[in-house]
């Protein structure tokens, strides 16, 4: 591939200036996205959050499954923040620790959805006989009403982390493939694909450099949206049994626990949820700065999940 | 119009042919021998035997989903052992109660969520705007459920305006029916109504934006009726897309919301087959449910061929 060598094989001094001008475009583009306060704020969330879960073992002043008899739906108290459950498990420390499991859930289902909904929608897109297949595939997915596909799979696998991980990434798989697709279709009209294919690009060039290269943008703030969701979901996975396990507390989990103390202890449902809405809120600003900085024709609600 | 009506239909085809096949493979992933868990605790080896021949559990997948296929046809859904009834019999039952839940949840969150946009969108850049739509990030940043617990807590335990959980059919007495579904639909829609008003604000500033609606103002109209007539109804087909997408989330809100209120809807009936292992009645559930947002999507293509005569034509 002789077209390949063509901007290697410029002047050094050309190429230098290439790439002093993408990093004053990249710290361009910084500037703007830190800049958006719906961005800020949002990203500073998410980056309590992340921390949170790091650092729970140092955080948490109990251990999360520590059982307490002595202390049994004891109210919030300056011993117990958050008060404790059915067990005397202090719940300042569960939500802590179950932080991880969300935020662990959410960057795989991200990862994954990313992963299959960019080669799904490339090749729906790039191969043309593809096309009607994977889409009429991805739109029979997307006639299960919400995570109602999930919740069926993760009863199907079984109660597991791992589980709800891949029945969520089939859930939001969809969705985030067409938005590929759709950003596809454009990019591979352009003239400079038509140029790369004149001097003798390969598929594989064409296809990572050039067209995934410059239809990224939709997928990013899509994939902000399916992190959001990701968190909700197993939440929702959890609160109905099909997603991780008990003792090891999950946002869920703890939720699904206090659903049976509503008339005696409203902390042990309240709190997790918070905790929940606050991180997805973080999520969705995120999402909605990133869209504004990176597609500023795209200013629409949020699609559904 | 019944050409489009009949091509819409047909599009439906593929898609519920994908839906069934999901529903038929789900069966399949569970690992190990299923036939003991659909058969219930106190089965003999006679009805393991019988229950293994009617899935075809010994037969090869593709011959199974011919038969499952053959069923589907007949509308025989699989029978439930645990049950002891037909899967279709036991889902349709519990339909009415989901579908009214949800029903009633899309009305709400549509006017308040419609009400939002519209002001936010007229009293553009203003404390109104902004108020309008941090409730609305907030309202879609929320767990449903959480909030239906919150909710109960509020309204059933601390303040017993509502009960804290139950139902009472409308034909037995309305006025119950209605309090134990207030809770519920309300907890639905302030979740969604978010959607609804960012779609609508963001619908109507571009509408409001264009010349006719400046024509409109100068020639010496009613603000409202420039508002409402000219600038609604052109903004109506966005508002009519998120209003179907919404729907599938509303269908499958209803089914955790039920759980967290005890209502007997087919959400409720999936989660307790979960919990029982109980295969037929997941798969019939889920299948009616999505055959339900299928159905709702093609009304969702009339509305749109009703608002936009292009589209009528053009497909």
């Amino acid at each position: 591939m002789t077209a390949d060598a063509g901007p290697a094989a410029a002047p050094p001094s050309l190429a230098r200036e290439v790439a002093r001008a993408r990093r004053r475009r990249r710290q361009g583009f910084l500037k703007r996205l830190f800049g958006h306060p719906s961005f800020l704020i949002g990203f500073m969330i998410l980056a309590a959050f992340t921390m949170t879960a790091l650092l729970a073992e140092w955080l948490a002043p109990y251990g999360p499954t520590r059982i307490n008899y002595r202390a049994i739906l004891a109210p919030p108290s300056a011993e117990h923040w958050l008060g404790t459950d059915g067990f005397g498990r202090d719940i300042l420390s569960r939500v802590i620790h179950g932080t991880q499991v969300s935020l662990r859930i959410g960057i795989y289902v991200v990862v994954l959805t990313g992963i299959m909904g960019t080669v799904l929608g490339t090749l729906a897109s790039y191969v043309r006989w593809l096309d009607a297949l994977i889409m009429r595939g991805l739109d029979g997915l997307m006639a299960f009403p919400g995570v109602l596909l999930a919740i069926a799979l993760a009863a199907a696998l079984g109660p597991s982390e791992t589980n709800a991980m891949i029945a969520l990434t089939v859930a939001f798989t969809p969705r985030t493939a067409r938005v590929v697709r759709a950003s596809v279709l454009v990019v591979q009209e352009m003239q400079y694909i038509e140029a790369a294919r004149a001097v003798g690009a390969g598929h594989g060039r064409i296809v990572f450099r050039y067209i995934l290269a410059n239809a990224l943008s939709p997928l990013i703030v899509q994939l902000t949206f399916v992190f959001a969701v990701s968190i909700i979901a197993e939440a929702i996975l959890s609160f109905l049994g099909v997603g991780p396990p008990p003792p090891a507390p999950s946002l869920g989990n703890i939720i699904a626990d206090g659903r049976s103390y509503v008339q005696e202890a409203w902390w042990i449902a309240v709190f997790p949820g918070i905790v929940i809405a606050v991180a997805v809120l973080g999520l969705n600003l995120m999402g909605d700065g990133l869209r504004d900085v990176l597609d500023p024709r795209q200013r629409l609600g949020r699609d559904g999940h | 119009m019944i050409g489009f009506l009949s091509r819409r239909l047909l599009s439906a085809i593929p898609v519920l042919f994908v839906v069934s096949l999901v529903t038929f493979l789900i069966l399949w992933l569970v690992p190990g021998d299923i036939t003991a868990e659909i058969a219930g605790p106190d089965a003999t080896a006679e009805d393991l035997a019988a229950i293994r021949a009617r899935l075809g559990l010994d037969r090869p997948l593709w011959e199974r989903a011919l038969a499952w296929y053959a069923d589907l046809f007949r509308g025989d859904l699989g029978y439930s052992y645990l049950l002891n009834r037909p899967v279709s019999e036991a889902v349709l039952e519990r339909l009415p109660v989901t579908l009214s839940l949800a029903g009633l949840a899309l009305v709400m969150a549509t006017a308040m969520g419609m009400l939002l946009g519209i002001l936010a969108a007229v009293r553009h850049n203003t404390l109104v705007d902004q108020g309008a739509m941090v409730t609305a990030l907030i309202g879609l940043s929320i767990p449903d459920f959480w909030f239906g617990i919150v909710m109960i807590i509020l309204f059933g335990v601390w303040l017993g305006w509502f009960p804290t959980g139950g139902f009472v059919p409308l034909a037995e007495d309305p006025v119950g029916w209605a309090r134990s579904m207030a809770l519920p639909a309300i907890t639905l829609a302030l979740t969604q109504m978010g959607v609804i008003a960012r779609m609508t604000r963001s619908a109507m500033l571009d509408v409001l934006g264009q010349d006719y609606i400046r024509t409109a103002r100068a020639k010496g109209m009613k603000r409202s009726t420039v508002v409402f007539r000219h600038g609604l109804r052109n903004a109506m087909i966005p508002i009519v897309t998120v209003v179907g997408v919404i729907t599938g989330v509303l269908l499958s809100g209803a089914v955790v919301i039920e759980t967290v209120f005890s209502l007997p809807g087919v959400g409720r009936l999936i989660i307790g087959a979960i919990q029982r292992r109980d295969f037929p009645i997941i798969q019939g559930g889920l299948l009616i449910t999505a055959c339900v947002f299928v159905f709702v999507n093609i009304l969702v293509d009339m509305l749109y061929a009703w608002f936009d005569p292009r589209v009528r034509n053009d497909r």
